[in-house]
């Protein structure tokens, strides 16, 4: 399923035009990226939470050479589902 | 932040009411999660896609007691975030 299919979808569903939901989904989209890029966390009940953590700085190695390269601390963006969606997931077959 | 602002901040970049804002983000959160139920995909370029992971059955054991547990096979929803979102959250800009 991609953006368009969701697209789609909702201005079935809703009447509005397709521009209209294409821009609310970008608009949510680049929201959430924001918010993450911010450091800060976005909670959705009933579908999970958006949030960020601190990788901290570690030394690793070249594949090929073997050589040791520090990789520096970054920030990766992290998605927990929330347990209502789990189970649903979990149970449905 | 929680998802009543998210959509106030939304509505007011589109001009779309705060109310159908509310239902088309709802309808996001649907149709993601409905696909994932299905086992489905859902791939949202520069954003990062949401999938559906396999897990075997295990043999686990209850630590308390030891006994051995059998662990039936299951699903577990995941995000894998993209490269444009990674880069963004470490100060690029998220074109690379």
């Amino acid at each position: 399923m991609t953006k368009a299919d969701i697209v789609e979808d909702i201005a079935q569903k809703t009447g509005l035009t397709k521009k209209e939901v294409g821009e609310t989904v970008d608009l949510f989209l680049e929201q959430v990226s924001d918010l993450l890029s911010q450091g800060r966390h976005l909670e959705i009940r009933g579908f999970g939470t958006f949030k960020v953590k601190e990788r901290k700085e570690r030394m690793a190695r070249n594949p090929r050479t073997g050589d040791a390269v520090p990789v520096p601390s970054r920030r990766v963006p992290i998605f927990k589902v929330s347990k209502m969606l789990k189970d649903k997931v979990a149970h449905h077959s | 932040m929680t998802k009543a602002e998210l959509v106030e901040l939304i509505a007011q970049r589109t001009g779309v009411s705060k109310k159908d804002t509310g239902i088309v983000v709802n309808l996001i959160l649907e149709n993601i999660g409905g696909a994932l139920t299905r086992s489905d995909k859902v791939e949202l370029r520069g954003f990062g896609s949401f999938k559906v992971k396999s897990r075997r059955p295990r043999q686990a054991r209850n630590p308390r007691t030891g006994d051995a547990v059998a662990v039936p096979p299951k699903r577990v929803p995941y995000f894998k975030a993209s490269n444009e979102l990674k880069s963004r959250l470490n100060g690029g800009t998220g074109d690379e």
